[in-house]
């Protein structure tokens, strides 16, 4: 006999309340990072240096600041995933834990804003 | 030591082996790189702010310490990245096997630290000593 409910075995989100979605997440950003990440060291070998210039002029091209916004959005995200999973692990106290991840999301959301709207400045053609 | 002999939490009598090893430094170079990510952004930004400032950060991003923590960034991205695909094919169910995952395990390891120091050259050469 199961003591779970029937309403909880149906929903299927376990104690954490959240199923496999964060598994899941981490999985699937990942797989956008490999092939994202690939592209960044590409391009950076084959820009032939890191000029103002250079990287203007790269960036500047719709389809490497498409890939340049994607690369800072899914890393930020994967890695606000992966480091609750090490804060969860690591920090046991529950309010020092809730103190680090808040202040891990306000930090890396922060990054990215800076990152995207950078990113667009170089894109439009709107950098000082 | 006269009780008998109580269980031990797994940490406590697990014998070292390298594909823990491995899982690990997958961890420790996942908490690097997310540190990385706001070196990324510092140059996005610096790009962003014209050809002054962005001078000025190569000058930081190009000085002894920094160099060190990219050539480490530059290690824990390819360690990630190789690993975080072999860890892909463990959570489709494959590559459990012992003698298979030490295999992966040595593969990628190696794998890693050839990509590392080819980035690492190839860029370098590509930055033109400006990084």
């Amino acid at each position: 006999m199961s003591l779970r409910s029937p309403l909880g075995r149906v929903l299927g989100l376990g104690s954490a309340k959240d199923g496999s979605s964060h598994w899941y997440a981490q999985r699937v950003s990942a797989v956008a990072l490999v092939l994202l990440g690939l592209w960044f060291i590409v391009s950076l070998a084959t820009l032939g240096g890191v000029s103002h210039e250079q990287v203007s002029g790269w960036l500047g091209s719709p389809l490497h600041s498409a890939l340049a916004l994607l690369l800072v959005v899914t890393a930020a995200y994967h890695a606000m995933l992966g480091l609750q999973v090490v804060v969860e692990d690591y920090v046991a106290d529950k309010g020092r834990r809730t103190l680090v991840l808040i202040a891990i999301k306000f930090a890396l959301i922060v990054a990215a804003v800076v990152g995207v709207l950078a990113v667009l400045r170089i894109g439009f053609g709107v950098a000082a | 030591m006269a009780q008998r002999e109580r269980p031990l939490s797994p940490f406590l009598h697990y014998r070292w082996q390298y594909t823990n090893t491995l899982s690990i430094l997958h961890r420790i170079t996942g908490v690097l790189l997310s540190l990385g990510f706001f070196i990324l952004v510092y140059w996005l930004a610096a790009a962003a702010g014209g050809p002054e400032r962005y001078a000025r950060a190569l000058a930081v991003l190009g000085s002894f310490p920094l160099q060190l923590i990219l050539f480490g960034a530059s290690f824990a991205f390819c360690y990630h990245l190789l690993n975080g695909i072999r860890h892909l094919f463990f959570d489709m169910g494959h590559g459990f096997e012992l003698a298979t995952a030490r295999k992966s395990a040595r593969v990628t390891a190696i794998a890693a630290v050839v990509l590392a120091l080819v980035v690492w050259f190839v860029l370098r050469g590509s930055l033109g000593g400006a990084a």
